[in-house]
């Protein structure tokens, strides 16, 4: 069993949803990066999502392209975040870290590259946004060969023929989208949330994750009732957004305060 | 002697040319594909839809469009022939409308409500924007801000007929960042959106539902030239940005192996100095908007800023089929600077009285090196993609003049 499917399965034994924060690698910069995934853990955080930056973040809202954006100034690609979970794993060999993209990245790099280089660095899984089961599994075959996890989406408008095809391809947890949008857009209806998680057990056992829309301690204390996992992910990077040009630890602080709260909502849902 | 192999198979079901295009999109969009390429299926091999679209292009369009020679420019280039053929006499200005028609009926089987576009030089967004009012649909065209300042005219034009212009401002603030927008917009609204992507580029079936509507430009200039001069041309040489006017006057003649085929893409300030948009020429496979096909990105496979003077070319990607015929080596794929762009823009203006737009004058550009290699007694057929009016006041600032 992978960590990231060890770490899943614990809490699910713990009756306890998995809180998962995202932040983009090199935002503001690489050290500040490796700080705050350091802050995430002690405040909660179960698994990370690390962004990886791209030029042309098609399915991102301006949060996060502003984040992407903030990086590339630095020049930091693929390579500079496989480096960054490597320093990440000297301290913390114990919190599965998803490497979250698009694929062009990976396709420059080529794909046995990038494969042997996430298992050395310590990468658990990776999700490629602009990867569908059509076209993903000479990249899925060899992650999984390396027990590397693969996390698909799955969105309102999947069918559930789809969502098994989808599932089929899945290992550690699969990331519902909670809104037809993009990245940081704001409505989250749980209760639609409720029916779709329901519907997409039938697909699958997997752990499921519900992103988009989570701004909140009481969001993230209301989809843990209905889900496995709750990412976050605009409401922290707009912290990092506002507190850039601060000190490191201004920054980490912000955004640590704000995932214990939704660690401590989520425990008391 | 080698089988003759068979350009017409592409692309196979799930939208390959080779190991190009495919359907690298969000989750949330699947649908809508699938949904458009079932449609897509259906419809193509309807007599009822073709003979709507042949109606709207006879009738609203103004096709065909003529195929002319251009005896003048023959006889200052000394040698073939110069045949063009003439999609800037096209509603609208370019050969744009073409496809816009056909995605407008498609738009209307689907029953949505608003259309979506992207544009560079405002062509596609300008045929977009007409065809959307001629439909009483709601229309958005993103637009990269930096051709929305050198393309006055063409959002004007939108404005008028009826469309909201959305200014893009991340990224290079050009056509990619403009299909980035779009993307995210369909991404948002795709309950009541269609999107009418304005080149063969994007997720499968679009390569292929543009190039269809495009390939009445091929089909035209095989009869027209057989018509006028009993012969197939020798070469064709149309300009590459996404490759729509390409694809449509090459698609027809891919199984005549007599025809060189040229695609000419952006070189910018020079190949050499990187500031260009010749993907063909000089990038590597990658995948973006959708498709696996030759880019222009960086090590880290970040796509690049690209330069030309010409904003429908100024794009990072290309058609996926164009990516297949350069690694079939079925087309070639070379490029034309600014300069002699800017040059054969004014030559054939001066020599033939038709002012081309700045994307069609680098077909031009390399057509006049052609033409004395080939010799006399061949003929060449340039798309005469567009009409160069957008163009005039890019032209003036040149001179030194403010219009």
């Amino acid at each position: 069993m992978s960590r990231l499917q060890n770490t899943l399965a614990e809490l699910k034994a713990a009756g306890r949803a998995a809180l998962i924060p995202y932040i983009t690698a090199g935002d503001p910069d690489i050290d500040t990066t490796l700080d705050l995934m350091h802050e995430l853990v002690a405040a909660g955080a179960d698994v990370i999502e690390l962004g990886v930056p791209f030029s042309d973040p098609m399915a991102d809202g301006p949060t996060i392209q502003l984040a992407y954006e903030r990086a590339l100034k630095h020049g930091v690609g693929l390579r500079d975040v496989l480096a960054l979970v490597a320093r990440f794993r000297a301290r913390d060999n114990r919190t599965p870290v998803v490497l979250m993209g698009y694929m062009n990245p990976i396709e420059y790099m080529g794909y046995e590259t990038f494969v042997n280089a996430s298992v050395e660095a310590g990468i658990d899984g990776v999700l490629v946004v602009d990867l569908p089961p059509e076209e993903c599994e000479t990249l899925t075959g060899m992650l999984h060969e390396r027990e590397l996890d693969t996390i698909f989406l799955l969105t309102p408008t999947t069918s559930d023929e789809r969502a098994r095809a989808i599932c089929a391809h899945s290992s550690g947890y699969v990331y519902y989208v909670s809104i037809k949008g993009v990245t940081g857009a704001n409505t989250l209806d749980v209760d639609n949330v409720k029916h779709h998680v329901e519907r997409l057990r039938q697909a699958t056992e997997l752990p499921i994750a519900v992103g988009f829309g989570i701004k909140t301690a009481a969001d993230a204390a209301a989809v843990s009732r209905v889900a496995d996992g709750v990412i976050v992910g605009s409401a922290l990077v707009n912290i990092i957004a506002q507190a850039a040009d601060r000190p490191a630890v201004e920054i980490t602080s912000q955004v640590s305060a704000l995932l214990s709260d939704m660690r401590n909502g989520m425990d008391a849902a | 002697m080698t089988e003759q192999r068979d350009y017409h198979q592409g692309p196979d079901l799930r939208g390959h040319f080779g190991i190009h295009g495919g359907r690298f999109a969000s989750e949330t969009l699947m649908n809508a594909l699938e949904e458009l390429s079932d449609i897509y299926g259906r419809l193509k091999d309807d007599p009822q839809f073709q003979a709507e679209f042949d109606h709207d292009l006879a009738h609203y369009v103004g096709r065909p469009s003529p195929l002319y020679l251009a005896e003048r420019l023959t006889e200052k280039w000394g040698g073939a022939e110069v045949w063009l053929k003439r999609e800037d006499l096209n509603h609208t200005g370019a050969h744009k409308i073409n496809n816009t028609i056909g995605q407008a009926l498609l738009a209307k089987h689907v029953g949505k409500r608003r259309v979506i576009a992207e544009t560079g030089a405002g062509q596609h967004g300008v045929a977009s924007a007409t065809v959307a009012a001629r439909l009483g649909l709601e229309c958005v065209v993103y637009m990269g801000a930096e051709d929305v300042e050198r393309q006055k005219l063409n959002v004007y034009r939108m404005k008028l007929l009826g469309a909201e212009v959305v200014p893009v401002t991340s990224g290079t603030r050009t056509l990619k960042d403009a299909m980035n927008e779009a993307m995210r917009d369909w991404v948002t609204n795709v309950d009541d959106t269609y999107y009418i992507i304005g080149t063969v580029a994007g997720p499968h079936p679009y390569p292929m539902l543009v190039r269809d509507f495009q390939s009445i430009i091929g089909r035209e200039t095989r009869r027209q030239l057989q018509a006028q001069a009993g012969a197939l041309p020798d070469a064709l040489v149309a300009c590459v940005g996404g490759g729509s006017n390409a694809i449509g006057l090459f698609y027809e003649f891919l199984n005549d192996p007599s025809v060189a085929i040229y695609g000419v893409e952006a070189g910018g300030l020079g190949v050499e100095t990187g500031q260009h948009a010749a993907p063909l020429t000089a990038g590597r496979p990658g995948i973006l908007h959708g498709n696996r096909t030759y880019l222009m990105a960086d090590d880290n496979g970040q796509i690049l800023g690209t330069h030309s003077v010409s904003a429908g070319l100024d794009y990072p990607g290309v058609g996926p089929e164009h990516s297949w015929l350069k690694d079939e080596g079925r087309a070639n794929y070379v490029s034309v600077t600014d300069d002699e762009a800017m040059a054969a823009f004014r030559e054939l203006t001066r020599i033939e009285g038709i002012m081309p737009a700045l994307e069609t004058a680098h077909a031009l550009a390399y057509a006049k090196k052609l033409a004395p290699q080939m010799g006399v007694g061949k003929r060449i057929v340039v798309n005469l993609s567009g009409r160069g009016d957008k163009d005039v006041h890019t032209v003036a600032r040149m001179d030194g003049m403010d219009i």
